[in-house]
C-alpha cells in the first residue's frame, strides 16, 4: 500500500506504547497518591495529556513533518486552532455567565 | 405500533393548515402523476435520481431550492399579510399556527433554499472551473444530495402530519424543551437540521478535498477563478461549523427524548449554552451563506466589465480573512443574556473588524468595473443591485454590532430589517445571479434576458418596499414575530411592507415566466460554442451542456483566467492528436436508499415508532455495508465514443463562429436534456 | 488502461481518500471539543445528585485505558501485518483488536447501569447529561469501529488484501487511533478532575 508518512513497523508502536504508558500512568498515580496542591496535579494532568496527544500523533497515526501531505497537516491545525478558539471563547462567555449569575 | 402518532395528528386545527397540507399532498401527487403520464419513471431513475454525475446533482440541488423558495415565500407573504390586517383583531391565522409559519420561513429559507442553493452552483460550476473531470467522491455527492432531500422531505412533512416547530428557526430553550413545547414540531425541526446537515457536512469534504486534490495541471492555488475560492473557504466552514449544530440540535434532543438536562431550567440544566452552541455554527453559517454569492459576484463583474478582476489578491486574502474571522463574533447574537461588559466589547469590535475585508470585496468589485465596457446582462443587474443594497445592511450590521444600541433594537423588526438586508441581496441575488449566468452551461439555451431584468426590478423594488418600513418599525419600537398588535401606527407600515411582498411575488412570476418562455424559445437561444458571455474562466471551456467527462483533454492552465488567455493565443479549441479512454464512476443506487432510510429515521424519531427506526438503521447499515463491497464502481468511455462526442462539439463551434448567435437552421439536436419538450 | 496507469489512479484516490478522512476526523474532533466544553461548563450543576468523586472508581477507568491503548497496538501490528501483505496476520490481529475494543464497551456498559442502578443515570442532573453524553459518544464511536472491524474482517477474508481494502483498513486506522486520543481527553479532563 502506498503510504506516504513513515511506513508502520513494530519499533514504532512500541516506542509509542512505553511513552503512553508512562505518560498514562503519572497522572493516574499522581491522582490517586500523589499530595500535591489540586492546581498543580491539573496542571500536570493537562501536560501530560497534551503530549501524549502529540506521541500518539507522531508513533500511532504517523503523522510528520515532512511525509505528511501540506493539506492534512493543515487541516489538523486548522482544526486545532479552531477548537482553541471555540473552547476558549465558550468557556469565557460560560464562565462570565456563571458569574453574573452567583 | 405507531408511536404517539393517530388521526389526530391530520391538520384539522385550521383551514389554512389544511390548505398547505392540500398544496403539499396534491402537488406530491400531481408530479407523481406526470411523470407516470410521461412514463419517464426509468429515465428520472436512470439518468437523474441514482446519477453521481456533479452537474446533474447541482442541477438537481438547485430544482429542490427553487421549490423550496416558493414554499418559504409562501410563508413569507402570509406573515406579511397577517401583520398588515392584525391591528386589534386576530387576522385570518390562529397564533399557533402563526409561530409556525415564521419557524418554518426561517428554517426553509436558510437549510432548504439556501444551502441547496448555493450545494447546487458549486456542484455544477467548480469541477469545470478547475478543469476536473468529476468531484473527488462522486458516490458521497449523491448521498449528501439526498440527506438535503431527506431533511427536507421531513419539513415538507411536517405541514401534512403533524404540526411545525413554534420555537423560531433557531429553537432556543428552554421553550423548545419539552416542558413547553410538548408536540412534535420541535422533532421535526431537530430531525430536518441533523440529516441535511450531515448532507452539508459531507458536501463540505467532498468539495474542499476536490479543489485541492482535482486541480488541472498548473492551477496554482492563487490561479484558482474567485468562485473557486469563495467555494473553497464555504466548504472549509461547512466542515468546521455544522458539528456545533450537530452538538445543540443532538443535545436537545435528549433533552426531549431521554429527558436530559442539557437546557432544562432545573436539575442543572443551562440554557444559555444553546445559544452558545447554536451560534458557533450560526454565524460562520451565515458566511456559508454570503460567501458563494460574493464568488458569483466576482466572475459576473470580471466577465460582463470586460476586464481581469480588480484586486485578485485582496479577495482571496479577503475571503480567507472573512472565513476565518467568522469564527470569533458568535457572541454578537446574544449580547443582551448579559455578558459582562469586557465580553460584550470584544466581540463587538471583531464583528465590526469583518466589515473592513467585506468593504475590500466592494471596492475591488466598483475598480473592477471602473473604466470597464460593462454589458448590462441579467446577471449584472443582480450584481448591481447587491453593491447597493447589501452596503445599507452592512451599515446598520455595524450599528448592531455596538452592544448598547443592541439592547435597544435586540428582537425588533430592525433585526429582522438587517438580516434580510444582508441575506437577500447577499445570497439570494447572488444565486439568482449564478443561475441566470451559468444556466447556459448546465442546459444549453440562455435565459430570456428581458423576463430576467423584469425579475430584478420587481425583486428590488419589493425588497425596499418589504424591508425599510421594518426598520422604521424597529425604531418605532415593534417586536420581531408579532402575531397581533394595538399600536395604530404601525398599521400603514405593515401594509406598505406587505405591498412590498406583493411586488417581490411578482419578481418569482417573472423567474417562473422566464423559465418558460426560454424553454419555448430555446432553439434560437441555444449556446452551440458554449461560452455565451465570452467568458474568462474554465468553465466556459466545455460544451453546453458539458460531456459526461466535462473535458476529454485535461486542460493546462497557464494563468489566471485561463480560458479567456487560451482564446487570445488561439489554443482554446485545438484538437487533440487523438483521444484516450476516461473512467468515469458509475450511477449508484445507494446514495437514494441511504436518504431515504435517513428520511424515515428522522419520521421515526419524530412520532417515537421506535422499530421503525431501527428498520431505517439497518436500512442505512446494509446500504452503507453493500456499497463499501463494492469495488467495481467506475466504468470506461471508450476513446472511439470519446471522438464521436468531441467531433459533434467541434462542429457546433464551427457553426456557431460561422453565424455566431443567430442561426436556426442547422441541424443540430434540441438542447433541451431528454429531447422531449 | 495500462496497468501503471491504474496504479497512479488507485494512488491518487488512496491520496484523496486520507485527505477526505482527516478532514472528517477534524470535523467529528469539533464534535467532541464541544461535548468536552459543555462538560466543564456543567461539570457542578450537580442538582443535589451525585458528582464525579461519588461515582468514578480510578481503577475501573485506569483498566479501560489499558485495554483501549493496547487495542491501539495490535491494530498497529495489523497495519505492519498489511504492509508486509500478511493476510492472516491482518486478520488475526483485526481480531485481536476487536475483542480488546469490544471489552473496552462492555466495561463502559458496567461502569453506566452500575450508575443507573444508583439513580445516577442521565437524567439525574445536568453534569450527569453531560458525562453520559460525551463518554457515551465516545462509546458509540468505538462501538461503530468495532463493526466496521468486523465489515474490514470479512473484506480481507472474501476480497484478500487488495488496495482498496488496503485503503480502507489504513483509515480505519485512522479512526481507531483517533479514537484513543479522544480517550486521553477524556480521563484527564472527566475521570482524573472529578476524584481529585
Amino acid at each position: 500500500m502506498a503510504n506516504t508518512s513513515a511506513q508502520p513497523s513494530p519499533k514504532t508502536y512500541l516506542v509509542g506504547l512505553v511513552l503512553a504508558l508512562m505518560l498514562t500512568a503519572f497522572p493516574f498515580a499522581l491522582v490517586v497518591w500523589g499530595s500535591l496542591p489540586r492546581m498543580q496535579i491539573l496542571l500536570v494532568i493537562a501536560i501530560a495529556a497534551v503530549i501524549q496527544v502529540l506521541v500518539h500523533l507522531r508513533f500511532f497515526l504517523h503523522l510528520d513533518l515532512t511525509h505528511t501531505p501540506r493539506e492534512n497537516l493543515l487541516a489538523i491545525a486548522f482544526a486545532a486552532l479552531l477548537i482553541c478558539i471555540m473552547m476558549g471563547g465558550s468557556f469565557w462567555i460560560m464562565f462570565d455567565l456563571n458569574h453574573r449569575m452567583m | 405500533m405507531l408511536g404517539k402518532l393517530s388521526i389526530d395528528a391530520l391538520p384539522f386545527y385550521s383551514w389554512v393548515a389544511m390548505g398547505g397540507a392540500a398544496v403539499t399532498v396534491f402537488g406530491a401527487l400531481g408530479v407523481f402523476a406526470l411523470v407516470t403520464w410521461l412514463g419517464q419513471w426509468r429515465y428520472l431513475w436512470d439518468e437523474w435520481l441514482t446519477s453521481v454525475d456533479h452537474k446533474r446533482i447541482g442541477i438537481m440541488y438547485i430544482v429542490l431550492a427553487l421549490v423550496m423558495l416558493l414554499r418559504g415565500f409562501v410563508d413569507a407573504i402570509m406573515m406579511r399579510a397577517q401583520q398588515a390586517f392584525a391591528l386589534d383583531s386576530q387576522g385570518y391565522l390562529p397564533p399557533d399556527h402563526f409561530d409556525q409559519i415564521f419557524s418554518s420561513h426561517g428554517t426553509i429559507m436558510i437549510f432548504f433554499m439556501a444551502m441547496p442553493f448555493l450545494t447546487g452552483l458549486i456542484n455544477i460550476v467548480v469541477p469545470q472551473q478547475i478543469g476536473a473531470r468529476d468531484v473527488a467522491f462522486p458516490f458521497l455527492n449523491s448521498v449528501s444530495l439526498w440527506l438535503t432531500a431527506a431533511g427536507t422531505g421531513l419539513v415538507m412533512a411536517s405541514l401534512v402530519i403533524g404540526v411545525f416547530s413554534t420555537a423560531g428557526w433557531t429553537g432556543y430553550p428552554p421553550y423548545s424543551g419539552i416542558k413547553y413545547s410538548p408536540d412534535v414540531g420541535v422533532d421535526y425541526w431537530i430531525w430536518a437540521l441533523l440529516v441535511s446537515g450531515m448532507g452539508s457536512t459531507l458536501t463540505g469534504i467532498n468539495f474542499a478535498v476536490t479543489i485541492l486534490k482535482r486541480r488541472a495541471p498548473g492551477m496554482k492555488l492563487m490561479r484558482m477563478p474567485l468562485f473557486t475560492w469563495t467555494a473553497f473557504c464555504a466548504n472549509i466552514l461547512m466542515i468546521f461549523a455544522f458539528p456545533a449544530l450537530t452538538v445543540a440540535c443532538t443535545m436537545l434532543a435528549l433533552d426531549r427524548v431521554l429527558g436530559m438536562h442539557f437546557f432544562t431550567n432545573d436539575a442543572g440544566g443551562n440554557m444559555m449554552n444553546y445559544a452558545n452552541l447554536f451560534w458557533i455554527w450560526g454565524h460562520p453559517e451565515v458566511y456559508i451563506l454570503v460567501l458563494p454569492a460574493f464568488g458569483v459576484f466576482s466572475e459576473v463583474v470580471a466577465t460582463f466589465s470586460r476586464k481581469r478582476l480588480f484586486g485578485y489578491h485582496s479577495l482571496v486574502y479577503a475571503t480567507a480573512a472573512i472565513a476565518l474571522l467568522s469564527f470569533t463574533v458568535w457572541l454578537h447574537h446574544f449580547f443582551t443574556m448579559g455578558s459582562s461588559a469586557n465580553v460584550n466589547a470584544f466581540f463587538g469590535i471583531a464583528t465590526m473588524v469583518i466589515a473592513v475585508p467585506t468593504g475590500v470585496k466592494i471596492f475591488d468589485w466598483l475598480f473592477t468595473m471602473f473604466r470597464g465596457r460593462i454589458e448590462f446582462s441579467a446577471p449584472m443587474y443582480w450584481t448591481l443591485g447587491f453593491i447597493v443594497t447589501f452596503v445599507i445592511g452592512g451599515v446598520t450590521g455595524v450599528l448592531l454590532a455596538l452592544p448598547p444600541v443592541d439592547y435597544v433594537m435586540h428582537n425588533t423588526t430592525f433585526l429582522v430589517a438587517h438580516f434580510h438586508n444582508m441575506i437577500i441581496p447577499g445570497a439570494l441575488f447572488g444565486y439568482l445571479a449564478g443561475y441566470m449566468y451559468w444556466f447556459p452551461k448546465a442546459f444549453g439555451f440562455t435565459l430570456d434576458e428581458r423576463w430576467g431584468i423584469r425579475s430584478f426590478w420587481c425583486w428590488i423594488v419589493g425588497f425596499y418596499l418589504a424591508f425599510m418600513p421594518l426598520y422604521v418599525l424597529g425604531f418605532m419600537g415593534m417586536p420581531r414575530r408579532m402575531e397581533q398588535y394595538n399600536v395604530p401606527e404601525w398599521q400603514p407600515l405593515l401594509i406598505v411592507a406587505s405591498l412590498g411582498a406583493v411586488v417581490i411575488l411578482l419578481g418569482i412570476v417573472c423567474l417562473v415566466v422566464q423559465l418558460v418562455v426560454s424553454i419555448h424559445n430555446r432553439l434560437e437561444a441555444r449556446d452551440l460554442a458554449g461560452d455565451p458571455w465570452d467568458g474568462r474562466t474554465l468553465e466556459w471551456m466545455t460544451s453546453s451542456p458539458p460531456a459526461p467527462y466535462n473535458f476529454a483533454i485535461i486542460p493546462q492552465v497557464e494563468s489566471r483566467d485561463a480560458f479567456i488567455e487560451m482564446k487570445r493565443r488561439g489554443t482554446a479549441y485545438s484538437h487533440p492528436q487523438q483521444y484516450t479512454d476516461i473512467q468515469m464512476p458509475k450511477n449508484a443506487m445507494a446514495g437514494v436508499f441511504i436518504g431515504g432510510f435517513a428520511f424515515l429515521l428522522g419520521f421515526a424519531v419524530v412520532w417515537h415508532i421506535w422499530w421503525l427506526a431501527v428498520v431505517a438503521l439497518l436500512g442505512i447499515f446494509a446500504a452503507i455495508t453493500g456499497r463499501a463491497f463494492n469495488d467495481d464502481t467506475e466504468f470506461v468511455i471508450p476513446a472511439s465514443e470519446v471522438e464521436k462526442i468531441e467531433t459533434e462539439r467541434h462542429r457546433k463551434l464551427a457553426i456557431a463562429r460561422k453565424h455566431y448567435g443567430h442561426d436556426d437552421q442547422t441541424p443540430v439536436a434540441d438542447p433541451f436534456p431528454g429531447g422531449a419538450a | 488502461m495500462t496497468g501503471a496507469v491504474t496504479a497512479e489512479h488507485e494512488h491518487d484516490t488512496h491520496e484523496e481518500k486520507t485527505l477526505g478522512f482527516w478532514l472528517y476526523l477534524m470535523s467529528d474532533a469539533i464534535i467532541f471539543a464541544l461535548l468536552f466544553m459543555t462538560y466543564v461548563v456543567m461539570v457542578n450543576n450537580t442538582a443535589g445528585g451525585p458528582a464525579g468523586r461519588e461515582l468514578f472508581d480510578v481503577g475501573h477507568v485506569f483498566a479501560e485505558t489499558m485495554v483501549l491503548l493496547a487495542s491501539s497496538i495490535t491494530f498497529g501490528f495489523a497495519s505492519v501485518a498489511l504492509v508486509s501483505k500478511s493476510k492472516a496476520g491482518v486478520l488475526a490481529w483485526l481480531i485481536i483488536t476487536f475483542l480488546l475494543g469490544f471489552s473496552f464497551v462492555a466495561m463502559e456498559i458496567i461502569e453506566f447501569l452500575g450508575m443507573i442502578a444508583q439513580d445516577a443515570g442521565p437524567g439525574r442532573s445536568g453534569f450527569l447529561s453531560a458525562f453520559f453524553t460525551l463518554v457515551g459518544t465516545h462509546g458509540l464511536h468505538v462501538s461503530l469501529g468495532l463493526v466496521w472491524i468486523v465489515v474490514m474482517l470479512a473484506q480481507v477474508a472474501v476480497k484478500g488484501l487488495t488496495a482498496p481494502v488496503g485503503s480502507r483498513l489504513m483509515r480505519l486506522g485512522l479512526f481507531w487511533h483517533f479514537l484513543d486520543i479522544i480517550w486521553i481527553g477524556i480521563f484527564s479532563v472527566v475521570y482524573l478532575p472529578g476524584v481529585l
